[in-house]
């Protein structure tokens, strides 16, 4: 498999775009401990499903700004060079 | 014509004479060397050729006194920005190696099945470098293993006809690119588990690195003894980096404050631990398959 600079900044642009996309809500719905109820919060292990949740939603807190900077360059980049 | 003139002027203002005209360079320069200084035009001309070369003209001291400036000026931007990035000190740690323990640990690599105790000693809570402590991770192994990998890939498509420079690159930033993947999913793993250890990144890249050693043994094997001789060192080399990376995680990674936490914890940590093992003959196969056909 032969990776080229340029595509995996691509594929790496890809997953953060498809984290940062995810609605909360709906996820609190469907798993059993969400990361705002706290359940486990004192605890000294929270489990995997809230860690992944704190997860998610820092990543979409923190790359929002950069996330929509990166984005309008790729576009203007791929309008111009295909 | 002008510039030649031009530093001939220069010579001749630098000897404190008054020539007219300097003899043209081409001419001179093979019997400058043999003649004695007491021939005025022609060790003349050399001489100014060569210290206007060096030294006369004020133009290239100026500029080789910016061009230093300036190169000084970006190494020391350089060290402070890499400074903010990657602590040295604790990257000193990591290429505090001798030859005994580069020579032990290899040995380790390949046969890990006799050792006794995969703690890593610490004194006073420092973790002790890896020169006094066999079980210590180090970088100094992975990165010439890969540096060996990459030669040793040019090398076996040199003898299938196969190589073109281009090659050497796509293999060496693939290999790269498989192992920051690798770091980085290691990394989500540790975080998703919340393996309280003090596995920093470093150590789960030296952990990764440990895979080129097999990889170079794989080939080589390959290389000597044909495509059967490379599938028997890649069972052995898969088996024993298995065991030594499950060895090495466990006693990392479970620090004694972890024992005590619940059983699907354990578990994740366990199952964190196997898939890193799981995954690096898989890894090996796939870098290494090409390059012995």
């Amino acid at each position: 498999m032969a990776f080229t600079l340029y595509s995996l900044l691509q594929a790496a642009l890809l997953c953060v775009n498809a984290i940062a996309v995810l609605h909360e809500e709906r996820f609190h719905k469907n798993l059993a401990g969400g990361a705002d109820q706290g359940i486990g919060g004192f605890r000294e292990e929270p489990g995997i499903k809230s860690q992944l949740m704190n997860l998610i939603r820092s990543v979409g807190t923190v790359m929002r700004v950069p996330l929509i900077i990166i984005n309008s360059i790729a576009i203007v980049l791929l309008l111009l060079f295909g | 014509m002008a510039y030649h003139s031009g530093y001939g002027a220069h010579g001749s203002k630098h000897r404190a004479r008054a020539a007219p005209d300097p003899p043209p360079l081409f001419d001179d320069t093979s019997g400058a060397y043999s003649s004695q200084p007491g021939g005025y035009p022609a060790p003349g001309a050399d001489v100014a050729f060569s210290v206007n070369h060096l030294l006369g003209d004020p133009v290239a001291n100026v500029a080789m006194a910016y061009g230093s400036s300036i190169a000084s000026h970006g190494k020391d931007m350089v060290h402070k920005e890499l400074r903010r990035f990657v602590s040295v000190n604790k990257l000193k740690y990591f290429f505090a190696v001798d030859t005994a323990y580069v020579a032990k640990k290899l040995g380790l690599l390949v046969f890990p099945y006799r050792h006794q105790n995969w703690e890593v000693q610490s004194s006073r809570d420092v973790p002790l470098p890896p020169r006094q402590d066999l079980n210590a991770p180090d970088l100094y192994i992975p990165t010439m293993a890969f540096i060996t990998y990459v030669l040793l890939a040019g090398m076996a498509l040199g003898i299938q006809k196969r190589f073109s420079p281009e090659v050497l690159g796509l293999c060496a930033s693939t290999a790269l690119a498989w192992v920051v993947m690798e770091v980085l999913a290691l990394l989500l793993g540790v975080y998703l588990a919340t393996v309280r250890s003090d596995l920093s990144t470093f150590h789960l890249l030296a952990y990764s690195g440990y895979k080129y050693v097999g990889m170079i043994l794989s080939v080589l094997t390959g290389l000597l003894f044909g495509s059967d001789g490379y599938y028997v060192a890649l069972a052995w080399t898969s088996s024993s980096l298995m065991y030594f990376i499950v060895r090495s995680l466990r006693t990392a990674a479970l620090a004694p404050d972890n024992m005590g936490g619940p059983a699907p914890r354990q578990r994740l940590q366990l199952y964190l631990t196997l898939g890193a093992a799981a995954f690096q003959p898989l890894i090996i196969y796939w870098l290494t398959f090409h390059l012995v056909r």
